[in-house]
């Protein structure tokens, strides 16, 4: 079952939650950031090179022109393959435990899985990030010393940053799934 | 909980029959290891799982039915599997089930006995992962979970989570030995079912392994023996080995080549590939020392070099000469004490004409001793690399010198300073205590202490000027040693065996597991794949980091401008094993 809807990033920008029920027991959250604007690329590119233009003007080299060309290139392959991530998804199975896969947008893809065993919860924290305070949704990670400590904060879709109302949906998803591990074992 | 049932990918489209595996109960996972095909005897098979279970101590057991069907269902063959439920009981009893051809499996989950609560069902939630058997067998999981002893009892691995499916495939080897050509009384279908695979170039290099390894380790050790004896513990002989960075990393070679070719297996994975990347990382060094040597020999850059360096040892002994003459009139406008300065002038002139006599009497050897050098670089570029920097330090002796004197005059003014700016005070040093302590003085120790105090006051300068100096040529030479060997601590430390491992095979260095969704039907049981997440690159040389020379700079910035400031001498590039200054 899939179901998309619209929200906005604590920037005010658009992103789009695609929501997938696999199963009672798997869900797929998937959070696409808006896409490289053409107009900003544009702008860097010209600086550069007019700046280029300018020191060619200066020493009368054409190597300098040449060196703007290579690391226009090289700068914008970088940012494409390791900078922009293009979308951000949670996958989160009952007893086997959750997912986070970043996308970029040169198609690399990085993974990140955490067991349930060690999942201790799926809470929204509250955060100072520069002037604003901003919510976002972290898993909470067992600690095997003390039974009940916490060992890490494990923060979630840390490029998209939505706001509090798309991380209430998923955050209520991933509450239903995580009740069904506490849920058995109470019960027997 | 819902149960998981791991099932090999190479599996899939085996014909019907039992699975056999593990059960793991803590997570209510079954990991499939093989498919046991008809017809078979039920005595054998349960001798063959007796014996596996021997061999590797993982509780391997029939944990259910497998069902490929064809076009037309078989309905007897639907009775006789779930007949079978009697012979070898397993609890739950898994039953999966495929249509030829069709992508959508159907997974039962049965338990006999009735729990005590009657809220479950008597079937379970099955989701089925598959995985890539021979991918899961090879592969090592980073960090490893830690293990009991395998030699405790009927111990099976305790590893948590998913660390257990990886060790469940990894220790039933002995269950995938027999292939479908073999003779034997069951046929079982796993990765290896298709025949064992192996290359000849790989038995080959085994078999001449241990020869070989034996060769080289007598010679080692006799080399070993060889600088070990006696003669070259002598006095100036052992000063000598232990200043220059060419002996440590000679050593440091010999240590590795020693480990590499020992006779000795491997304990664990992680000594095998620290064995791999030692072997990659002298061949690579060999390697590049011949280029090197090639390189040198070619149009006869050796006699160039020779040629050269005679003209720019007198052009260094030259600037020193003219810095030497700024430094005794009036440097940077400064007013020197003229008797001191022309007194410390004159003996450091005095010392760059010897320097300067010494490398004229070298010259006519200079070449021949430059090309045996030279030949030196097929040991390796990271000897080269030493040497040169051995050569450098060599030919800038002279400057050492010239630091080491002016650092020891101003480290005595400086103490006498302030030795005598106590007593100027009326304090004392209290050696007992460690702390300065109030004193009374005669008359005649004030005067004099206050004249001497008046004359080291006013000779300061010219001291700290000759000292600033020579610290910072001296700084020059040590900042290009550092950076060579920076380079050598990079050819000797990185791991490249391992790189390469996670460029050509990332299976092999495992960060965990990442899983994905498969076609999925409303209905059908939920089918994920799971494949291997492998390590980062700085990860992968994080951990397998070989050890270096241990040549780093030990202090901080903040007690290097301490020990400046005080005269101090200052050693940035210790050997291991010296002593402190």
């Amino acid at each position: 079952m899939e179901d998309e809807q619209s929200f906005s990033d604590i920037c005010g920008g658009r992103l789009a939650l695609q929501r997938r029920y696999y199963s009672p027991s798997c869900r797929e959250f998937c959070l696409s950031c808006p896409r490289i604007s053409l107009r900003s690329l544009t702008a860097v590119t010209c600086t550069v090179w007019l700046a280029a233009y300018g020191l060619f003007t200066l020493c009368e080299n054409s190597m300098v022109l040449s060196a703007a060309i290579f690391i226009t290139l090289l700068g914008l392959l970088g940012y494409l393959h390791f900078v922009k991530i293009d979308q951000e998804t949670l996958l989160i199975i009952d007893s086997l435990g959750i997912q986070m896969t970043s996308s970029y947008a040169s198609g690399k893809e990085s993974t990140t899985f955490i067991e349930m065993g060690k999942v201790k919860d799926v809470v929204i924290n509250e955060a100072i990030y520069m002037q604003k305070v901003i919510y976002y949704l972290c898993i909470l990670l067992k600690d095997p010393v003390e039974p009940h400590g916490i060992s890490q904060v494990v923060p979630l879709f840390q490029s998209a940053k939505p706001r509090l109302d798309c991380l209430i949906e998923v955050y209520k998803s991933c509450q239903e799934i995580l009740a069904h591990q506490k849920a058995p074992s109470t019960s027997l | 909980m819902v149960l998981k049932a791991f099932f090999p990918t190479c599996c899939a489209s085996a014909d019907s029959g039992l699975l056999v595996g593990r059960w793991v109960p803590e997570q209510s996972s079954a990991v499939v290891l093989a498919v046991v095909h008809f017809p078979f005897i039920p005595i054998q098979v349960k001798e063959l799982l007796a014996q596996v279970q021997q061999a590797s101590r993982v509780g391997v057991a029939v944990l259910g039915t497998w069902c490929h069907r064809r076009q037309e269902p078989e309905e007897s063959l639907g009775h006789f599997l779930e007949g079978l439920g009697a012979i070898f009981s397993h609890e739950p009893w898994l039953q999966l089930c495929r249509e030829r051809g069709s992508k959508f499996w159907s997974c039962k989950a049965t338990r006999r006995q009735v729990p005590t609560c009657p809220a479950t069902s008597g079937e379970d939630q099955v989701m089925l992962v598959f995985y890539d058997q021979r991918k899961v067998l090879l592969s090592q999981l980073h960090p490893p979970a830690a293990l009991p002893d395998r030699q405790a009892g009927d111990a099976t691995a305790s590893a948590v989570g998913l660390a257990a499916v990886f060790d469940t495939v990894a220790r039933s080897e002995a269950l995938f030995r027999s292939d479908r050509f073999d003779e034997g009384p069951v046929r079982l279908s796993h990765w290896q079912s298709e025949g064992v695979e192996a290359s000849i170039l790989v038995e080959l290099a085994k078999w001449a392994a241990g020869p070989i390894c034996l060769l080289l380790t007598c010679l080692l050790s006799l080399v070993s023996a060889a600088s070990a004896c006696r003669m070259f513990k002598l006095w100036p002989l052992s000063f000598v080995w232990s200043k220059l960075s060419t002996c440590e990393q000679l050593r440091h070679r010999l240590e590795q080549l020693t480990l590499v070719f020992s006779t000795q297996k491997a304990k664990n994975p992680t000594q095998l590939m620290r064995k791999a990347n030692m072997l990659v990382s002298v061949l690579l060094d060999v390697a590049l020392g011949l280029v090197l040597l090639s390189w040198l020999h070619r149009k006869d850059r050796i006699g160039q070099l020779a040629d050269a360096l005679i003209p720019v040892a007198d052009h260094v002994a030259e600037e020193l000469q003219h810095l030497l003459q700024w430094l005794m009139g009036a440097p940077a406008g400064l007013k020197m004490n003229r008797a001191l300065d022309q007194v410390l002038g004159r003996f450091f002139l005095y010392h760059i004409h010897l320097w300067i006599g010494y490398i004229h009497l070298m010259s006519p050897f200079i070449e021949c001793i430059l090309w045996h050098v030279g030949l030196s670089a097929c040991l390796g570029l990271t000897v080269a690399l030493s040497i040169l920097s051995d050569i450098i330090a060599l030919l800038t002796f002279h400057i050492y010198c010239f630091y080491v004197y002016g650092a020891r005059l101003y480290c005595l003014k400086i103490y006498g300073l302030s030795s005598l700016w106590r007593l100027f005070r009326g304090k004392k040093w209290n050696v007992l205590r460690q702390r300065v302590d109030s004193c009374s003085y005669d008359l005649d120790q004030l005067f004099i202490g206050t004249l001497l105090f008046t004359i080291l006051v006013f000779l300061l300068p010219t001291t700290a000027l000759y000292y600033l100096v020579f610290t910072l040529l001296r700084l020059l030479v040590v900042t290009v040693q550092g950076l060579i060997h920076l380079l050598v601590d990079l050819v000797n430390s990185l791991p490249l065996y391992s790189l390469g491992l996670r460029l050509c095979r990332p299976y092999r260095l495992a960060a965990g597991v990442k899983f994905r969704v498969l076609e999925h039907e409303a209905g059908s049981p939920l089918l994920l794949l799971m494949q291997i997440n492998p390590l980062s690159y700085s990860r992968v040389v994080h951990t397998y980091r070989l050890p270096s020379c241990g040549c780093h700079p030990k202090h901080s910035w903040g007690s290097l401008c301490r020990k400046l400031f005080f005269g101090e001498l200052i050693y940035p590039w210790r050997q291991r094993g010296d002593k402190q200054d």
